[in-house]
């Protein structure tokens, strides 16, 4: 149609389409797919490509193309930075299989992708991040079960990693020598997956199990940078969710439980993780997100909490406010992870799975307005903590916190 | 960094050699991602808005892939020099109209910057150096046990809180590999840090240690070979 300059149609047709959800075409996809890269060196003999187990859940991601995402029999690659400061995440994860009796392990096989450090300093080479990355899939695929990637940094730098490693034939050549020298084979996941998209991809069926409601709470969302800006094609993107105009992670699962998930000018800023700046030179990190994510939020939308899928943004965004508040600034947002919310949704206890006595933010008036006595719960983990103080009671384990605790308020 | 001016021939190291400025260059242009992540630049900025170190800092990926794209030499070792320890390395820059990735040629110098021992990546790096030697021997970034009041005054009173509680609280995680696991994130077996071990050597990922900070390269070495010859003993 022919539009006439300054008439305004031309803004009211651009407007129009932008009020249409992104609908893509994989025909027309602006990059190769790296899937059948991998089948073609796998049917040359240079590789072994780790098939998805069935059963699987198809998603759509960034220039429409399929992925499956594994329900079970999954390897969990856990976090550095989750497991070490942020335990309930990683345990929130696992707990979310439990609930729906899948099949996983906990592999002790496992180190991490060493990538926050390689971010950090650059004090290793790409022959080294690729075999790192190679010999954790090869310990899952000799172990019979699929990676699930539980750091956004790990999935980013291991999609990097994958193109690398398809792309050159001498970093082939060098990983396999390395892999001989290891006993293991050289093996590469068919998809790379984050546990973000198979909380997203089970939202559903997570849902169905919800006892706390949620329909009162209202959130901010901030996505990985390293999931959706790096090998931008792997990330899921749905036309019925944020228009698909921005990765649906987070946002999926927030909604599936009733959560009202509210926009703000800054969404697609970095949290100011900066990985060295977060261990040695916070005063970027606390500062770009007290100025640029927590006080934006609070200004514009004022949510109940923000919720992440990924280590570093929650450290940053929960650590990084104690400072704010020390200097009057607008901050006290508290900081969850969607597989932690996802677990509350479902009556985990707040202190045995999500273990929110980690968090440095305060929880307590979203627990209130959530209806979890959260007191009675503390008091329990306290008398667990005293017990093993004591040296009555070595651990607190599964048996003690696979059961839902938090009474039905839905 | 000063801004930008087109065509012009600053040189702020003038007593740094021609030639070295050159190798250096050549080497950040040797790198098999290089031509991956610069395809020329527009100049119009995008990068920089995205940028959190942008707003922080004195500092602009578009410079980066300008100079770069311009063969700017004495530019892209002032970058090497001053900026590329700011790069958040977020990668918000990849929405670059240029399908450019200056986040990634900062990834690229700062190997190159690593490798040719330059005394400033040294300094910057001096006080990442703990951080190095946890995760090249323990296979883990961070671990519970760095989480000290003296390091994260700035995380306030919960520091504190949780070192008085540390081990009870790392006990009270019903996940097994990280059950009481106070100087790593979870457990790792033996051997799977021998085969580590292994990896760091056989692609020279010690030897560049010793550009960083020799005390801790040797520091590495030995304790890695030592595990090494343990575990051929072993078999
Ligand atoms: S990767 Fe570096 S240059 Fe790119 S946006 Fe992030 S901080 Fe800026
Ligand atoms: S966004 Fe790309 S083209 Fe534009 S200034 Fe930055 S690097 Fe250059």
């Amino acid at each position: 149609m022919k539009t006439e300059p300054g008439s305004g149609s031309c803004i009211q047709q651009i407007l129009q389409k932008k009020a249409q959800p992104v609908r893509r075409d994989p025909a027309k996809a602006p990059t190769h797919d790296v899937r059948e890269e991998l089948f073609e060196l796998e049917a040359r003999g240079e590789l072994i490509v780790h098939r998805v187990p069935e059963p699987y859940l198809e998603v759509q991601t960034k220039f429409g193309r399929t992925k499956k995402i594994p329900v079970e029999h999954t390897w969990h690659h856990k976090s550095c930075g989750q497991c070490g400061h942020i335990p309930g995440y990683s345990s929130s994860i696992v707990w979310l299989h439990r609930q729906l009796g899948l099949d996983y392990v906990d592999p002790t096989d496992q180190t991490s992708c060493t990538g926050w450090n390689y971010y950090a300093s650059g004090a290793s080479n790409p022959a080294a991040q690729t075999a790192v990355m190679c010999r954790n899939f090869a310990a899952a695929y000799q172990a019979g079960y699929y990676p699930l990637i539980h750091c956004g940094t790990s999935y980013g730098h291991y999609k990097e990693v994958r193109e690398e490693l398809v792309h050159h034939q001498h970093l082939r050549d060098e990983v396999r020598r390395i892999m001989d020298k290891l006993n293991k084979p050289l093996v590469v996941p068919e998809e790379i997956v984050h546990y973000s998209e198979w909380v997203h991809a089970m939202r559903h069926r997570i849902a169905e199990r919800q006892v706390i409601d949620m329909s009162h709470i209202r959130a901010c969302i901030h996505a990985a940078c390293h999931y959706h800006k790096i090998v931008v094609e792997d990330a899921i993107y749905d036309p019925n969710i944020l228009k698909g105009e921005r990765t649906a992670i987070i946002t999926g699962v927030l909604q599936a439980l009733g959560i009202t998930v509210e926009d703000y000018s800054t969404w697609f800023d970095c949290c100011g993780f900066g990985f060295r700046h977060i261990l040695v030179e916070r005063d970027f990190t606390r500062s770009f997100a007290i100025s640029r994510k927590i006080e934006v939020m609070k200004r514009e939308v004022n949510p109940d909490m923000v919720v992440v899928q990924d280590t570093g943004c929650y450290t940053t965004l929960d650590k990084s406010q104690f400072i704010g508040k020390a200097h009057q600034r607008d901050v006290g947002i508290p900081a969850f992870s969607d597989a932690q919310i996802t677990a509350l949704a479902l009556g985990a206890h707040p202190f045995r799975v999500v273990q929110m006595h980690w968090g440095s933010t305060d929880w307590r008036p979203l627990m209130a307005k959530l209806g979890i006595d959260w007191q009675t719960y503390k008091d329990e983990f306290d008398a667990d903590v005293e017990a093993i103080r004591r040296g009555d009671k070595k651990a607190v384990t599964w048996e003690d916190c696979d059961a839902p605790v938090v009474t039905k308020t839905k | 960094m000063r801004a930008w001016e087109a065509g012009k021939q600053a040189d702020c190291y003038p007593h740094v050699a021609r030639e070295e400025k050159e190798r250096l260059f050549r080497e950040i242009k040797d790198d098999e991602r290089y031509t991956d992540y610069l395809y020329g630049c527009y100049e119009c900025g995008i990068c920089v808005s995205a940028c959190p170190s942008a707003r922080f800092y004195n500092y602009s990926p578009r410079v980066i892939a300008q100079a770069m794209a311009r063969e700017d030499t004495d530019r892209v070792y002032e970058i090497l020099i001053e900026d590329i320890w700011n790069c958040a390395q977020c990668f918000s820059c990849t929405r670059c109209p240029r399908q450019n990735n200056p986040g990634g040629l900062v990834s690229i110098i700062r190997e190159v910057a690593v490798r040719n021992g330059i005394q400033e990546t040294r300094d910057v790096l001096q006080g990442y150096s703990r951080v190095i030697y946890k995760v090249m021997l323990k296979g883990n970034q961070v671990s519970p046990d760095m989480l000290q009041p003296e390091f994260f005054a700035d995380w306030g009173t919960w520091v504190e809180g949780f070192t008085k509680n540390m081990r009870e609280w790392r006990r009270a995680i019903p996940l097994e590999s990280l059950r009481g696991v106070t100087d790593a994130s979870w457990r790792t077996d033996h051997k799977t840090l021998v085969e580590l071990y292994t990896i760091w050597f056989e692609t020279g990922n010690v030897e560049l240690i010793r550009e960083v900070d020799e005390g801790l390269y040797e520091l590495l070495k030995n304790t890695m070979e030592e595990e090494l010859e343990d575990a051929e003993d072993e078999d």
